[in-house]
């Protein structure tokens, strides 16, 4: 059975300079779509990817990056602001990395923008005052 | 020719004062100088809006009939523990104390997504919170346990009293280990990839009087929302740290306890949070009025980010192990342009005091001291000042001395 699943990839330091992709596409006969990527030599890396192929590669292919010590985390649905709780402290910005989350200058107000969002989640437990939601 | 703070006060009741924030208050000075400044505005407001883990609230509760005394027992609003070490029904309730079964950082790093901060911010939105109390009984306070449902209206009395806020200045923290680490400055990213930094610059209260000239034990404030008032320097006030060549600390230094009644506030101005991987705190929305009584506090009220600065620091060894390193200093200026050069790398800032909230902290205060409803106090007696040399000290570490057994 064939399958297509959009995932997070939390790269290690470590990890980011091996050739991960290329062995997905290669080992595992995965096809793959590069939807965001943030990934710098020696530092931790994300990814959200598009996976597509058999079933039972992609189950090997999950299996192979968790012994290259990379997570994989199912593409969450749906991040929303609560604009009310929101009180513009900032603390998101610094963790998302797709430029949804940003400052206006010079109003300092964290914009967020639904459409640059990946939805990898990584605001929602950073936010202090619980202003980022999940909706599925 | 100065003028008096009584002068200004009468302004204020006529209402012809004039008032600036101290954002405003950095173009007012830099177009016409600090001796016209000084004659021509009255008030320069500052607000601050951030995590302020030492913050509490002390309560009254009431009586139960029978008597209980909660002194000697244990009690719990909504899970969390308050003290109880006080007279029958007085307890305190600490922004960063947390339920007995939250899982802490057992699965690291943890939630901490309810603690005595959230607490705070229940009561104070006029939500009913859980009382549950079990003590030991006696002759006068003869019942042991019980279980009810409070609100901050039925309260004999509520007050914040916030041990320590209103850091002048703050570190700018950054990580050179190579693993994410989760702090009280939120998370901060490997080998130097971001810069957190926690104060309001230009705005933020103590920054805008260095020298305490005008606060002091008794200055009033505005405090969540409400008016509340300085009670004390706060704790680890370090008048004694290291300044720039205006006075302005370069690193934390003083600090203030504030007191204030909660039934006047409001949850806009008191937010529980939670730090990932750290703990719940308390956010403060607190601002305090400066008398421009000279040229000199025209000045430093006028001063901008530009003239302030912050030191860097290390909180993957340096700060956890408590090592003087200070890796560089930045200015606010720099801070708030989103990048800031260190050891020759470009580093993404994030604040994580709000500044929009520190000036609606500031207009706020403006608006009630225009219209009449907020003048200005004289302090009764000064904090310690910068010329004390005062700085904190560490803990003691060590088997009983001679000196301590005597």
């Amino acid at each position: 059975m064939s399958v297509s699943h959009k995932v997070v990839l939390h790269f290690p330091p470590a990890v980011v300079e091996q050739p991960v992709i290329y062995h997905l596409s290669r080992d595992y006969d995965l096809a793959f779509n590069i939807l965001k990527a943030s990934i710098s030599p020696q530092e931790e890396g994300l990814m959200v990817i598009e996976l597509s192929g058999d079933e039972p590669d992609f189950r090997r292919a999950s299996d192979y990056l968790m012994k290259q010590g990379v997570r994989l985390q199912p593409l969450l649905q749906d991040i929303r602001r609560n604009d009310d709780r929101c009180v513009h402290c900032g603390a998101c910005v610094g963790v998302c990395p797709s430029e949804a989350l940003t400052l206006e200058r010079p109003t300092m107000r964290v914009i967020f923008r639904a459409d640059e969002c990946v939805a990898c989640g990584e605001c929602v437990p950073t936010c202090p005052v619980r202003a980022m939601e999940l909706h599925f | 020719m100065g003028k008096t703070l009584e002068e200004i006060n009468q302004k204020i009741r006529r209402g012809d004062v004039v008032v600036v924030t101290a954002e405003e208050m950095v173009d007012v000075v830099a177009e016409k100088g600090p001796k016209k400044a000084a004659q021509e505005i009255d008030v320069v407001t500052t607000g601050t809006f951030g995590a302020m883990c030492s913050s509490g609230l002390m309560m009254n509760l009431g009586h139960s009939k029978p008597r209980i005394k909660f002194g000697g027992g244990q009690v719990r609003l909504n899970r969390v523990p308050a003290y109880a070490g006080l007279a029958a029904v007085d307890i305190y309730l600490g922004a960063t104390a947390l339920p007995d079964e939250d899982p802490r950082n057992a699965v690291f790093p943890g939630e901490f997504r309810y603690g005595g901060g959230h607490v705070i911010e229940d009561l104070v939105a006029g939500r009913q919170v859980l009382l549950e109390a079990t003590t030991y009984g006696t002759d006068c306070y003869p019942r042991r346990q019980i279980s009810t449902y409070v609100t901050l209206k039925e309260m004999n009395e509520a007050y914040l009293f916030n041990p320590r806020n209103s850091y002048q200045n703050y570190n700018v923290a950054v990580n050179k280990s190579d693993r994410t680490i989760y702090t009280y400055m939120g998370a901060l990213k490997p080998r130097l990839s971001s810069a957190n930094y926690c104060s309001a610059g230009q705005l933020s209260p103590l920054l805008n009087d260095p020298a305490y000239r005008t606060t002091g034990i008794g200055t009033r404030i505005f405090l969540g929302g409400g008016i509340g008032y300085v009670a004390w320097q706060g704790t680890q006030h370090s008048p004694g740290a290291k300044r720039n060549e205006l006075g302005i600390p370069v690193a934390g230094a003083g600090t203030l306890a504030v007191v204030g009644d909660l039934k006047q506030m409001t949850a806009r101005w008191l937010r529980g949070a939670s730090f990932r991987g750290y703990g719940t705190t308390l956010m403060v929305g607190l601002g305090i009025p400066i008398p421009v009584l000279d040229e000199e506090l025209a000045a430093s009220t006028g001063a901008s980010d530009a003239d302030i600065q912050a030191s860097v620091i290390d909180y993957s060894q340096t700060y956890p192990n408590r090592e003087p390193d200070v890796i560089a200093r930045v200015s606010y200026a720099e801070l708030k342009t989103g990048t800031i050069q260190v050891d020759g790398k470009s580093i993404p800032t994030t604040p994580l005091s709000s500044y929009p909230l520190a000036r609606e902290v500031a207009g706020t205060l403006k608006d009630w001291i225009t219209s009449g409803k907020f003048e200005l106090t004289s302090p009764a007696a000064l904090i310690p000042g910068p010329e004390t040399g005062a700085v904190m000290g560490p803990m003691p570490d060590h088997a009983p001395t001679e000196a301590a057994v005597s």
